[in-house]
């Protein structure tokens, strides 16, 4: 590598002036949010949000202090290195929700409290499902693509503390959404709960995440944009278009949480299914394919199999998803011309989603051996074979006549996990296992066959998982449309739930399994971080990563 | 694209790279997988010959129909409509049946168990449970004790105007709460619930006071007997149940007895009329009817505490 070419720059301490006015500005606004609340839940949503503000001033004036300390030639990994935190902490916060909601489906008296409704189903539910996606896959995808951006463009990360305020800013999103969901603050729409002024918090947070990446490509030392990047900026600039639109709502008041949908009817479930399906598409696949596109060739130390595949499957990908999400509803008062489009987009998205699995299985080509030492890399490459089986599984139930006995069931929870344990999940693991030796400057992990536990742990807990939802979902639907001679439906509704009570059981095992998987990498990261693993004997620059 | 000079072949697959270098990644200049293509044109014609056949795009005014000019919303009415047609005899006949004639049809008394048996399963099993065998609370169905009455007619009324519902002719009876209403002192509750369990065969299990029972008559007689009876048989005319057939809606423990006594709970069962039509509920009476304990007749006089003539209903089982 070519360490002289490094980028030169020492943050400017002006740029903290606007931070600081955010701060200020959003505290005030908070407090005032406070005094004139219309409902108590609200008041505690500001209060929420005013401390987090001052935290945020706290933090600005550590970074001024400790400024001049940091060397102004290295990359800016510090912040990379909070996210590896963050995401190792909310994936096992989201996923430990995620196992107690499986445990309150088998055992619906499990943490219900008549007169609280803090921990009931509907409450977790959307904290397991924003936890895990936005807390842990966002806070993946914010210390990857600062990594990756930085190295493939050999450009320091810009903004100087912007970056630490799109982190910053990040969690407390998370916060304002998860303490809401708690506290019973909600929209109402699936993946897009959170409330009014949560969502103008994050459409700030996200451009500027968006400026911090544009800002670092522009002033890159390569030629050509890598492929990831790509696929790191389809994903920042579709997500903020999605999440604009999806959230287009007027609040009854502005001292209050309540706010109505700027759409109404069929209208208001085509908006929140396109934002859906987009978030899918563009959340957990466009930005995990780029984290796939740096880390998969870098631990295998072989090039991407085809650069022509990448071009045009990238394209195709971002042309096509855009127009899948009316196949969410299928059989509903949505125009049927509507639904037409939406599954047969969803059939045409199929090979575009296996350019990235070719492109990702056949970069070992040449390195297969690898996988039976490096359980790091072997965790990647499970990971694009089950986002192959998933992006297949997709169009294969995006099939209206497969979707009239799919839809609704557990069947669509099965996939949707195969998708998020074994594609997002792994992926991730994945990633955080690389990025953390890099990071904390360490020849290698603490533990290899730590590694190795938590691969076939959670594999095996996969199994179980998406095994049990397919059998249970099919089941479920095969009862629902059964009718007896006369014409009368065969099962009642609750027969149907009986029956789904052994494979909820070994939902919650196998969702157990995986987080068991998880608390192992936690406790691998965090002794190779804490300096358990020895450390690289040459640390030149950060640029020499390549050389380990 | 890079200069040719910064090509270089992949020793292990014999391929260009397209001369790009990131951070030590490298790109082979492999073309497209034939396979992969093709699927992917594939995909591309089945959509295609999808959109000429079935609805698919909006125009101007309206979408295109396609040539099958196919549509969910008039197949699911002509369905809805066929069903209907196919079922309108039946439910005619059910309707104007008497219930004698309904019990004694064994084509229609299935046709009415089937529809019954589906409206149950979705409408009553939530709380009268599965085969009405009931929950605390909830009285079951499948015994031959009846609070409101146990033939078709009575069940259908009941079915019709629902237990302490709006409706203005609703089945209604109010026990009242002596403890929490504070109607009679805690020793008096303790008196009259011994008294209570000496009535019938929870005797034997619980063991009541003589004393304690013997003053809790006198307060029965005064405050009980109007209702549930002088010998605890109950009253159907009122909604009473008796205490001597030892089933009880909230528990036949000492502790549940009291409690029972102190708090005077009434479940409230919807009236279905609102929801269902009278050839539906006809068809419900005869589903519950055949549970288990449907009456051929009201009984003659107020039955005996003893003797629980379980199962052998009526009417034998209708299927």
């Amino acid at each position: 590598m070519t360490t002289a070419t490094q980028p030169v720059g020492r943050d400017d301490p002006w740029e903290a002036i606007p931070i600081a006015a955010i701060a200020v500005l959003g505290a005030l606004l908070s407090i005032a949010g406070a005094a004139t609340a219309e409902d108590s839940r609200f008041a505690v949503q500001m209060y929420t949000a005013a401390a987090g503000f001052v935290f945020g001033l706290w933090a600005l004036a550590y970074w001024l202090a400790n400024r001049r300390k940091t060397q102004p030639t290295k990359y800016q990994d510090n912040v990379v290195k909070a996210g590896v935190i963050a995401s190792m902490f909310w994936g096992v916060a989201g996923m430990l929700v995620g196992v107690i909601i499986a445990l309150q489906l088998a055992y619906p008296n499990l943490l219900y409290f008549a007169d609280f409704g803090w921990t009931n189903f509907g409450r977790l539910r959307p904290l397991h499902t924003s936890a895990v996606i936005f807390a842990f896959g966002g806070n993946v995808l914010l210390a990857t693509s600062f990594y990756v951006v930085q190295r493939t463009c050999r450009a320091r990360l810009a903004g100087g503390a912007w970056p630490w305020f799109v982190f910053w800013g990040y969690q407390l999103f998370i916060l304002l959404a998860g303490t809401g969901y708690l506290l019973g603050v909600t929209q109402g729409r699936e993946y897009a709960e959170p409330a009014w002024y949560t969502d103008l918090w994050l459409t700030l947070v996200w451009v500027v995440y968006l400026l911090v990446f544009l800002a670092t490509l522009w002033k890159r030392q390569e030629k050509h944009i890598y492929v990831a990047n790509w696929f790191y900026l389809a994903f920042i600039v579709t997500i903020a278009m999605l999440h604009i639109v999806n959230n287009l709502a007027i609040p009854i008041s502005f001292s209050n949480w309540f706010s109505y949908s700027a759409f109404s009817g069929v209208q208001d479930a085509l908006t929140q299914w396109w934002y859906g399906h987009n978030a899918v598409g563009f959340f957990l696949t466009a930005g995990f394919l780029a984290i796939m596109y740096y880390f998969v060739p870098k631990q295998a130390e072989r090039p991407i199999y085809s650069y022509r595949l990448s071009i045009v499957h990238f394209w195709a990908l971002i042309f096509l998803y855009i127009w899948a999400g009316p196949h969410h509803l299928h059989y509903t008062a949505l125009p049927q011309w509507a639904q037409s489009l939406g599954a047969t987009f969803s059939i045409m998205l199929w090979m575009p989603s296996w350019g990235g699995m070719i492109n990702g299985l056949m970069t070992l080509s040449g390195a297969w051996d690898k996988l039976r030492t490096d359980p790091v890399l072997r965790m990647l490459v499970v990971s694009v074979a089950f986002y192959g089986m998933s992006t297949f599984e997709g169009p294969v139930m995006s099939i209206r006549a497969v979707n009239s006995l799919s839809h609704y069931t557990d069947w669509t929870i099965g996939h949707v996990h195969s998708g998020a344990l074994g594609w997002v999940g792994f992926v991730s693991f994945g990633a955080l296992y690389c990025l953390t030796p890099w990071l904390w400057k360490r020849q290698r992990l603490y533990s290899l066959a730590l590694v190795d536990w938590h691969f076939w742990i959670a594999t095996l807990g996969i199994v179980l998982y998406i095994t049990s939802m397919w059998v249970a979902g099919i089941m479920q639907g095969l009862m629902w449309r059964a009718y007896n001679e006369l014409g009368f439906l065969e099962y009642s509704f609750v027969e149907t739930v009986e029956a789904m009570n052994p494979y909820y059981i070994i939902r919650a095992l196998g969702g157990g399994l995986y987080l068991v998987g998880a608390l192992l990498m936690v406790y691998n990261l965090w002794r190779t971080a804490r300096g358990d693993a020895p450390a690289r004997a040459d640390e030149p620059a950060p640029a020499a990563v390549a050389a380990e | 694209m890079a200069a040719p000079e910064d090509r270089e072949i992949d020793a292990h697959s014999g391929r260009e790279t397209t001369g790009h270098e990131w951070d030590g990644i490298k790109e082979l200049d492999t073309p497209l997988p034939r396979w992969w293509l093709y699927i992917f044109y594939a995909s591309i014609v089945v959509a295609i010959i999808y959109w000429v056949l079935m609805p698919a795009w909006p125009m101007v005014n309206g979408y295109t129909h396609g040539l099958l000019n196919f549509s969910d919303r008039r197949n699911v009415a002509a369905d809805v409509r066929a069903l209907e047609t196919a079922r309108a005899p039946q439910y005619e006949r059910l309707r104007a049946a008497s219930n004698e004639e309904v019990v004694a049809d064994p084509q229609l008394r299935e046709f009415a168990f089937a529809a019954g048996e589906a409206a149950f399963g979705d409408n009553c099993r939530t709380c009268h449970g599965a085969g009405g065998a009931g929950a605390p609370g909830f009285p079951s169905l499948a015994d031959d004790v009846w609070i409101w009455g146990g033939t078709l007619a009575d069940i259908e009324h009941t079915i019709t105007v629902g237990v302490r519902s709006p409706h203005p002719e609703a089945r209604q009876s109010m026990m009242p709460a002596f403890g929490r209403d504070q109607l009679l002192t805690r020793a008096q509750i303790s008196d009259v619930t011994e008294h209570v369990l000496s009535l019938g065969p929870a005797r034997a299990r619980e063991n009541p006071n003589a004393t304690a029972a013997a003053r809790g008559a006198a307060i029965y007689g005064e405050q009980c007997a109007a209702c549930h009876g002088a010998t605890g048989a109950g009253d159907r005319t009122l909604g009473a149940p008796s205490l001597v057939d030892d089933i009880w809606l909230y528990g036949g423990s000492r502790a549940e007895v009291r409690r029972q006594i102190e708090l005077g709970r009434g479940g409230v069962m919807p009236n279905w009329d609102r929801r269902f039509d009278p050839a539906m509920i006809r068809a419900l009476a005869v589903y519950v009817y055949a549970l288990g304990g449907g009456e051929a007749a009201p009984p003659a006089a107020a039955p005996a505490g003893e003797g629980e003539g379980e199962g052998a209903p009526p009417q034998a089982p209708l299927r």
